[in-house]
């Protein structure tokens, strides 16, 4: 079968399994693959992460069952393949929620793991895996580990952020995290520029419980940066339910839909919809995690071509020059498209491989078109030159050298695959593109 | 809305574990029942997790219809245990072997049968005084497509299923007079481990939209349904062919 990632400007042709159960996933595991087999959840990774192209895939999604729950301190112990969307169906009306979330609930407590996926909270709670109190991971050989970071912590930690080259996680456990309602209190205010932006950033990671910036990307001169800051907090009581139905994207978008002019009418019209005094809104915490999930599909919009998508993390201390220089040759380049994000991150990750470090992150979307791939490569030199590094969850296109520039502790990760997977095992696209397993040793 | 407690026979299927979770969604009490007790034992608790109903698993095997008996008994007790609850029944077992394979081994052909066919019969016969008893309750049960034409590539399995069909029939007239609805699902393609990588299949529906169906058919009482509702225009036609025809085609 063929497989993307969500991006669609990968494909992979792929001899691909799907168990219903944990048993028949550890003998798969055992079997003989000549080009590697990779664990694939929802393919909600945008680039080559989750693809294995020639080579075996073992799907996850009906590796779905939660296995124990504790609701005195919301420990949870499930299969990896349960997804955000079904912890928030049924825990959230019981006041727990996920510790921290991606940006859609479509995605597999799996897939948050081996991403060490981060929220609109990074600030406050870190990334994914830094909840994660244990794991059962089938290794590339079939035997069974459980990994924590007391037992086998090197191994642990190359879990944490790994794109699932450890093994297959079969179980992991987590603790939820009490809230009192189901709902958060957002406030929206206007950011002229990107001085005004990441000043507030700065201030709302010590202050606001959730924090992210709509950056418009096409703006230039001095409204260069400008853009929409939420903060938000969890709500006193809930908001009134309205029940909405999702609507889908039925078709792939011709590859004109989107062009600078209708990008710009739509940015400029989300900057005002935000009257200059802001706003405050009480709204569900599902729309106000997963804006995007309310439209199934909406990788379509940017046509049969895909997308790609940037993710840089740059360190505080060069991410106001950083951020600045990102955005001029965006805005110079005319290809930005929706809303970028920008917010903040905390901290290192436990992940050997884990993306995070203390600084900004900026999010932005563009439509494959010829020159994209330059783009982005100038983009990536500059992230590099200000110390950041790019999201493995995101990408498709970044180079081995540059990949090792950024992930100090690549040497570590190579040392524990070269122990429990010597015969390369595991493979992806993204693996053999990185040459993250490296030369032999 | 009073609750049900729904007997779930074959509850390892991707179909019925579906279903189990659709029904407790509902509110609904469920039992699961199959060969495999250690997978259902997590199918139990994963629906216990998710929607705070009760949920128990029993052992059950179509093909020991020796063991029917005290199948049966088990049933009664838990579903007491459950509280006075009107009781439901879905059947979801069925055994597809290769036709190559039975062809190749005569024996395969006794096992479809069993598990298909007789097995259903025995456990659903023992079921109906119960169901006579209680004077309410839904049965459905998933037959085939296959079991509207015996076809070159499946008609071992398709003859079970087409037996089941006509025992269903009967049963359906029997239990009518007792107020228990028994209603015959025919799936087309659905997304399961028996249709997993077959070539050439079309329009696949997945076990969630099935089950849901299945549970609405039920509060409907409906009789006969296909699933995805289209198979009904495509079995029309294949009913429909000419014998002298039909034999040539290999479809």
């Amino acid at each position: 079968m063929t497989l993307t990632g969500w991006g669609r400007t990968r494909r992979a042709e792929v001899d691909a399994c799907r168990p219903e159960r944990g048993q028949t996933a550890i003998g798969l595991l055992k079997g003989r693959y000549d080009r590697g087999i990779l664990a694939h959840g929802l393919g909600r990774s945008y680039g080559d992460a989750p693809l294995n192209d020639g080579g075996n895939i073992l799907l996850t999604e009906r590796l779905n069952r939660m296995v124990s729950f504790d609701p005195s301190d919301g420990t949870l112990v499930c299969e990896a393949g349960v997804t955000f969307d079904d912890l928030l169906t049924a825990f959230l009306p019981r006041g727990f929620l996920p510790p921290t979330s991606p940006g859609t609930a479509f995605a597999t407590i799996g897939g948050a793991i081996a991403n060490d996926v981060h929220g609109k909270n990074h600030d406050r709670v870190g990334s994914f895996g830094d909840h994660v109190l244990w794991l059962d991971l089938i290794l590339p050989t079939g035997e069974m580990a459980r990994v924590s970071p007391t037992e086998r912590p090197e191994l642990f930690a190359a879990t944490i952020g790994g794109v699932g080259l450890t093994g297959v996680i079969l179980h992991a456990c987590f603790r939820l995290r009490r809230v009192f309602s189901g709902s958060v209190d957002v406030r929206e205010r206007r950011m002229p520029d990107l001085d005004a932006f990441m000043a507030s950033l700065s201030e709302a990671r010590e202050t606001a419980g959730y924090s992210v910036g709509w950056i418009d990307g096409m703006a230039r001169g001095g409204d260069m940066g400008r853009g929409i800051l939420e903060t938000a907090e969890t709500a006193a009581t809930d908001a009134p339910a309205k029940p909405s139905k999702a609507r889908a994207v039925p078709i792939d978008l011709p590859g004109f839909t989107l062009n600078p002019l209708s990008i710009n009418l739509f940015n400029q019209a989300y900057y005002r919809r935000v009257s200059a005094e802001g706003r405050t809104r009480t709204m569900p915490i599902r729309q106000f995690l997963y804006p995007l999930d309310a439209i199934h599909h909406w990788n379509r919009i940017y046509g049969k071509r895909g997308f790609h998508q940037f993710q840089a993390v740059i360190p505080d201390a060069e991410a106001v020059a950083g951020m600045r220089k990102l955005l001029e040759a965006i805005s110079e380049a005319r290809a930005g498209s929706f809303l970028a994000v920008l917010k903040t991150l905390g901290g290192e990750g436990r992940g050997l491989l884990s993306f995070p470090t203390r600084g900004y992150t900026l999010a932005l979307d563009f439509p494959r078109r010829d020159g994209v791939e330059d783009l982005m490569a100038r983009l990536t030199a500059i992230a590099l030159d200000h110390g950041g590094r790019i999201y493995l969850a995101k990408d498709a296109v970044l180079d081995a050298a540059s990949f090792a520039r950024m992930y100090p502790k690549l040497g570590d990760f190579r040392h524990v695959l070269d122990g429990i997977d010597p015969d390369r095992r595991i493979q992806s696209d993204l693996s053999r593109r990185l040459d993250i397993r490296g030369v032999s040793p | 809305m009073t609750n049900s407690t729904w007997l779930v026979l074959g509850a390892s299927s991707s179909i019925a574990r579906a279903f189990a979770l659709e029904a407790a969604a509902q509110g609904d009490d469920v039992l699961l029942a199959g060969r495999d007790t250690a997978d259902l034992e997590r199918g139990a608790a994963d629906i216990r997790i998710r929607h705070d109903v009760q949920v128990e698993v029993i052992d059950f095997d179509a093909e020991v219809v020796d063991s029917h008996d005290a199948f049966v008994d088990a049933v009664t007790t838990r579903a007491a245990g459950f509280g006075d609850k009107p009781l439901n029944v879905f059947l979801a077992f069925g055994l597809m072997p290769d036709q190559s394979a039975i062809d190749a081994d005569p024996d395969q052909a006794q096992r479809a049968i069993m598990a298909t066919y007789a097995g259903a019969v025995s456990v659903l016969h023992r079921l109906a005084p119960i169901l006579e008893a209680r004077k309410s309750g839904h049965v459905v049960v998933l037959g085939s497509v296959a079991g509207d034409r015996g076809r070159i590539k499946n008609y071992v399995y398709g003859s079970a299923k087409a037996g089941l069909h006509a025992y269903l029939q009967g049963l359906r007239n029997r239990l009518f007079r007792s107020g228990v609805t028994v209603t015959t699902v025919k799936p087309g393609f659905i997304d399961t481990t028996m249709t997993w990588g077959m070539p050439g299949l079309f329009l696949v529906a997945s076990p969630r939209d099935c089950a849901r169906a299945c549970l609405r058919y039920a509060k409907k009482g409906a009789e006969i349904r296909y699933f995805p509702s289209f198979w009904w225009v495509i079995m029309t036609i294949i009913k429909n062919i000419p014998e002298p025809i039909f034999k040539r085609l290999s479809i």
